[in-house]
């Protein structure tokens, strides 16, 4: 067990190394924070200031439209980059578990997103300088935020384990996240509604992540979206292993 | 240390290893022959555990590589075909990561790899990232990797791949000695290099062995083997071209060179333990021919090699086409 969680630290570690090797771990911090920054405060978008409320909800609204692009930017290399570099035979032959290579890194993807999340922080003493906010909604949608980027994530390792190509893994990753987004979205299923019947409606918006994330946001921290989220972050990750599997065996 | 035992693996239609069986004990260096798409590298990834096999069985150190992975990838080293390595890390970063996941920790890790960076000359590019290496480099920093654990097994595929004649000679060196006390596999396509390391060859050809011996054994196999080339002075090689075609050791005589001055001529013995050189001795002896030159030739590898897979390898290129 002791070795188990050293394997999975010791991949984690080597992961994160990778990230802040290059200079695309600083960059994708920056223009995640001037992404959310400019959509929470734009007078036209999130119109921050002009809504006059002491809530980060406009600022939550947000992250999962641009976590459908930035998380699978993250995520693409995770598989698709050891496949093209032939690491994945490395990996695999040294005395660690598929499950403990595929936790460790997707944890140290994981990790990576958190501390880009955490570094918004500025923006709760904004408000708190503004206003004096409910600070239970505040961090259910920090936690919220953080399934969501952790499902994202657990789609896009899927999906880089599908190819060799990261622009492909990055595409279909986008199409699956924009999929869990739309199933729940309010002008979507307002659509579907007048003509599909509601426990079809139900049953499809229940899919997706939106309806989940919003509950986090009005300060509900409900078992059954954690769970949600812990599925979509399990199943994902155990397709991963399926697929990985059956690229050894062809 | 290895067992493999009716080794099959499928991919498909197409039969890559077609029931191979082989043990390999520790102090033994086992040198892998073969054509491309021989199989070669297949076997090596089903051993380490990288593929799962189609049928048959493999242990390692008594553990089954099928039923017990983990410990028994605890004990091998291996190296790869291409040698691949994170680019993004530098070389001490990635051996590093190569000795934590093998359980080294603190003063242990730094000894290892300070014992390897020795080991492989990778004391001038340590703290260069890999991606930075020329192949040469990467290719050690590889192989560095795969002894960082000191491990009782070592697969190495195609081991000197990309190297230059001197780093060449050192990694044979390495695997040699290291041979003394651990079981080695290797591939290579280079044959004097199965001479100069090997104690034991295994030659694959479309899945199947098709040999297996010693360097010295193998090279028996050649035509060329045990044949006495004879320079004789002052003489017409057709004269003693008959002489010695008389001999009951001898099987023929093939006249490579004939002139006033000296000829040369090729003795072909019937069997290669015979008593071919007494015989030809006893001739000289006789006729008082002048011998300027006299001696056994051994087979050669390569001629054994390619009489083994030429047949195949033309077919192979036949359908490519």
């Amino acid at each position: 067990m002791n070795n188990t969680w050293a394997n999975i630290q010791t991949v984690c570690k080597r992961e994160l190394t990778g990230y802040f090797a290059s200079p695309v771990a600083y960059v994708f911090i920056v223009i995640f924070l001037v992404l959310i920054g400019f959509f929470t405060f734009s007078a036209q978008l999130g119109q921050f200031f002009e809504r006059q409320e002491a809530s980060l909800s406009v600022f939550f609204t947000w992250h999962p439209w641009i976590y459908l692009f930035l998380v699978p930017a993250v995520g693409m290399r995770l598989w698709s980059e050891e496949r093209r570099q032939g690491t994945l035979e490395l990996l695999f032959t040294m005395p660690v578990t598929p499950w403990q290579t595929i936790l460790g890194k997707f944890l140290a993807s994981w990790a990576f997103l958190i501390l880009a999340l955490v570094l918004t922080f500025p923006i709760i003493f904004t408000v708190s300088y503004l206003g004096s906010p409910d600070i239970g909604p505040i961090i259910c949608g920090y936690v919220g935020s953080t399934f969501l980027a952790g499902g994202y994530l657990a789609v896009s390792s899927m999906t880089s384990a599908i190819t060799r190509n990261q622009v492909i893994s990055f595409i279909l990753s986008v199409v699956i996240c924009l999929f869990l987004i739309l199933a729940g979205y309010p002008p979507v299923t307002d659509m579907l509604i007048q003509w599909a019947p509601s426990w079809l409606v139900d049953t499809i918006s229940a899919f997706s992540v939106m309806t989940h994330f919003f509950s986090f946001q009005r300060g509900v921290l409900d078992s059954r979206d954690v769970i949600f989220f812990l599925s979509l972050i399990g199943f994902c990750l155990f397709t991963t292993s399926v697929i990985l599997r059956s690229l050894r065996t062809n | 240390m290895i067992k493999v035992n009716n080794l099959v693996k499928t991919f498909g239609p197409k039969v890559a290893v077609n029931r191979i069986s082989f043990e390999v004990e520790r102090g033994e260096v086992l040198g892998f022959l073969g054509p491309n798409g021989a199989g070669k590298s297949t076997t090596m990834r089903m051993i380490t555990g990288f593929i799962p096999l189609t049928e048959g069985s493999i242990t390692v150190g008594g553990h089954s590589i099928v039923e017990n992975p983990i410990p028994a990838k605890r004990l091998i080293g291996y190296l790869p075909e291409n040698a691949p390595a994170y680019p993004d890390m530098t070389v001490r970063g990635f051996l590093s990561f190569a000795a934590e996941i093998r359980g080294l920790r603190g003063a242990e890790k730094n000894k290892a790899i300070d014992r390897v960076v020795e080991l492989c000359f990778l004391e001038s590019v340590v703290h260069q990232s890999v991606d930075t290496l020329s192949k040469g480099y990467r290719h050690r920093t590889c192989f560095a990797q795969s002894i960082i654990h000191d491990p009782d097994i070592l697969i190495l595929d195609e081991p000197t791949d990309g190297l230059d004649p001197n780093q060449k000679h050192e990694v044979r060196g390495i695997i040699k000695r290291m041979g003394e006390k651990k079981a080695i596999i290797f591939s290579t396509h280079i044959l004097e290099e199965v001479e100069a390391v090997c104690s034991r060859a295994i030659i694959i050809d479309r899945g199947k062995i098709v040999a297996n011996g010693t360097p010295a054994e193998l090279k028996g196999r050649s035509k060329a083997a045990g044949t006495v080339r004879l320079k004789l002075g002052g003489l017409s090689g057709s004269v003693a071209r008959e002489k010695l075609t008389q001999l009951s050791a001898v099987d023929k005589v093939t006249l490579l060179n004939d002139d006033a001055t000296a000829s040369t001529l090729d003795v072909y013995t019937k069997s290669p333990n015979g008593s071919l050189n007494a015989q030809i001795a006893d001739l000289a002896h006789q006729e008082q021919w002048r011998i300027i030159e006299l001696y056994t030739q051994e087979g050669k590898l390569d001629e054994v090699f390619r009489n083994i897979t030429l047949p195949d390898t033309k077919i192979k290129e036949g359908s490519a086409a």
